[in-house]
């Protein structure tokens, strides 16, 4: 079938991808810039006959998805920054009990309260977590409405695939900005959920999903088994865009909806004559820290731009590890860095960097 | 000769209460699974646990279980029932995690008139961790945390839970029972049944209070636990059911 | 006529039923469990036990079976 092209606002292409993988169940609570995800689903799970709920809190919310995964279906909530600072708890709990829950961020603008301007500073909140304990999840970020919808569909997919809690991260230019996406049908496989999911003790042992583990020898074992399967987690799911990083001198790297602005940046760059490639991953857990280390071992240098503090600058920083030099170009919220600053940006670093080498 | 009493099918086969002597999470353990044996509910089941001394009760009955974080198992419970409509889903925790730090969870679930059972063991305290100042502490008593006695100025009142779930209009069964003699430790069952029946019977939120003693953490025998059961917390919390919602009524 | 049989492995001493028999048949015994606690034994020379449960309904480790 031909796919079809929609004109649609990147929350819209979220909630109508959650309903296309098969979402059993929606739980949650409003908050901007993402809360037409639970207006569009509200009406359409009802219509379908699936479950939805107007969550008291985002507490809740995360906590409902726990009790529906277990069932073996497949359900999500969405929230926004300082409301997904509250899930936290339930994250820790989802990644131990080995629950497929899916967890979309529209991110808006903290520490605190803040506000409903764009920005990146959930990164570190995702990727590393606020939860107790070594855990870890995996973390989506899209850049386009198109990738939106094909995002939502590989979270559910990994989600049950690993038995491990995915979140969508993107932010509030992206819920906010339409787009034309085509939908198609949900390209991946259902997951046998049979040997684990909670369907009532019938002609077989009861089943107990929990991570209290009174035995020390249990605990240590569980904990080395989840970061087991989170490294085959990174060797068969780690996925990354780059372009024209083969002849680059310095590489763009961004995610999210500022992979948009890096690729226009580039291509501005390259056309005043600078050898500029660009790199964005897709995953942000597990990060492409061998693909970014191989560039970086070729005497590559890496420029970061995102808005926030420098939260995956960090990570590049540790790829490269001392192969490489890499730069920061970057702004906390509010305002997109545009494709002018980001040139002008990446001009003052490589002439700083040549007068550096002319003295 | 015939056996007249024995252990309910739903327990778990060679289970070991990890209560301290005396404890009445126990019976109400016990009277949970009788009430799933007579109901043929067993292989139904979905828990959502919660956390507290009620924590292991899928070390107990012999049902499926999913467990939640504290204070969220009305929630988790909430997720399971909508996933499975079909599943008989219901929770069992103490006045701490249903009436403190799941007192919204619980509330909304009420509200919403979830067909789900909730079993709450009111002791008055903290016992999993030492008995501390709880949600139904009551006023005069003493804890790890109000060392000279609750008092109204300081600490404030205690909660009144099944009266409260009952004024929830999504509340189909609201009851308060004890389980400090035979007599009230059959109603409680009754209770308990009647929580389950109204889930079944599609007809909303079923809920039972269970007045339970905690002789280590109240520092009597559990006989005179008992006792304070009747003659402390009766008063202040008076057994009965407080809201019951009959099928086509 | 009855007679209850008590699973001292689950038995935590906590005496209920030794206050609870209304022939007041339950003692507590002169043996120790692993715990040092005195246990709990049914002394019916007599074969007065009705069988009527109330020790194994008030008892909190479901440790005591009734036969009728």
């Amino acid at each position: 079938m031909e796919k079809e092209k929609v004109l649609i606002k990147g929350n819209y292409a979220i909630a109508q991808a959650a309903v296309n993988a098969g979402c059993q169940c929606y739980f949650g609570y409003p908050i901007t810039p993402q809360t037409e995800i639970g207006e569009y689903l509200s009406g359409k799970m009802q219509g379908l006959g699936r479950g939805y709920v107007c969550a008291e809190s985002e507490l809740a919310a995360i906590n409902m998805v726990m009790g529906a995964v277990s069932t073996g279906v497949k359900a999500m909530t969405s929230s926004s920054s300082c409301a997904v600072a509250l899930m936290q708890e339930a994250l820790s709990y989802a990644a131990s009990d080995e629950l497929p829950v899916v967890l979309v961020n529209v991110m808006r603008t903290g520490p605190g309260l803040g506000y409903i301007y764009p920005a990146q500073g959930d990164y570190n909140q995702a990727v590393y977590g606020g939860g107790n304990g070594d855990y870890k999840i995996i973390v989506l970020a899209p850049s386009t409405v198109q990738e939106c919808v094909d995002l939502t569909y590989r979270a559910f997919y990994l989600a049950q695939k690993y038995r491990n809690p995915v979140i969508l991260l993107a932010d509030g230019l992206l819920g906010q900005m339409m787009e034309p996406a085509s939908f198609g049908d949900y390209p991946y496989p259902e997951v046998d959920v049979s040997s684990w999911a909670l369907t009532g003790a019938k002609g077989r042992e009861a089943r107990k999903i929990y991570s209290v583990a009174p035995d020390e020898k249990k605990q240590i074992q569980h904990i080395y088994d989840l970061h087991k399967k989170f490294e085959v987690i990174s060797q068969n799911e780690t996925s990354y865009e780059e372009f024209n990083v083969d002849d680059a001198d310095y590489i763009l790297t961004a995610f999210g909806s500022m992979t948009r602005n890096i690729k226009a940046a580039m291509n501005v760059l390259r056309e005043k004559g600078l050898k500029i490639g660009a790199f964005r991953p897709i995953t942000l857990s597990p990060f492409p820290y061998t693909r970014i280390n191989e560039l970086a071992t070729k005497k590559k240098d890496f420029i970061v731009v995102e808005m926030n503090m420098g939260q995956m600058f960090k990570d590049v920083k540790y790829a490269i590890n001392g192969k490489s030099n890499v730069e920061l170009v970057n702004r906390p919220c509010g305002e997109w860095l545009s494709v002018e600053e980001i040139v002008s940006s990446v001009e003052k670093i490589i002439g700083r960097k040549q007068y550096a080498a002319s003295i | 000769m015939q056996q007249v009493f024995s252990i309910p099918k739903s327990m778990k086969k060679d289970f070991k209460y990890t209560f301290c002597p005396g404890c009445d999470h126990g019976i109400a353990i016990r009277l949970v699974a009788e009430v799933i044996d007579e109901l043929g509910i067993r292989e139904d089941i979905i828990s959502s646990t919660s956390v507290g001394c009620s924590v292991f009760l899928y070390d107990f009955l012999d049902i499926d279980c999913v467990e939640a974080p504290h204070g969220r198992a009305l929630a988790s419970a909430t997720g399971v029932k909508r996933a499975r409509p079909d599943k008989f889903v219901f929770t069992y925790s103490g006045d701490g995690d249903f009436a403190s730090i799941g007192l919204a969870e619980s509330m909304h679930t009420a509200l919403r008139g979830e067909n789900i059972s909730s079993i709450c063991i009111n002791n008055t305290t903290y016992g999993m961790t030492g008995g501390q100042l709880g949600p139904t502490t009551l006023l005069g008593q003493k804890t790890t945390t109000s060392p000279t006695g609750r008092n109204v100025d300081y600490y404030g009142y205690p909660i009144k839970i099944a009266e409260h779930i009952a004024l929830c209009e999504g509340t189909a069964y609201s009851a308060r029972v004890a389980l400090d003699t035979v007599p009230h430790i059959n109603q409680a069952k009754q209770a308990i049944k009647k929580a389950f029946q109204v889930q079944l019977e599609g007809l909303g939120f079923g809920f039972v209070e269970i007045l339970s003693s905690c002789p280590t953490n109240w520092h009597m025998t559990p006989e005179e636990a008992h006792k304070r059961v009747r003659e402390e917390m009766m008063p202040v919390f008076p057994l009965g059911v407080f809201k019951e919602v009959n099928n086509g009524n | 006529m009855g007679k209850i049989n008590i699973d001292q492995s689950r038995c935590k001493s906590c005496y209920i039923c030794t206050e609870t028999c209304p022939k007041g048949l339950i003692k507590k015994s002169q043996k120790t469990n692993r715990l040092g606690d005195y246990m709990v034994e049914l002394d019916d020379k007599n074969n007065e036990c009705i069988a009527c449960a109330m020790c194994a309904k008030r008892c909190p480790e479901i440790a005591i079976e009734v036969y009728k």
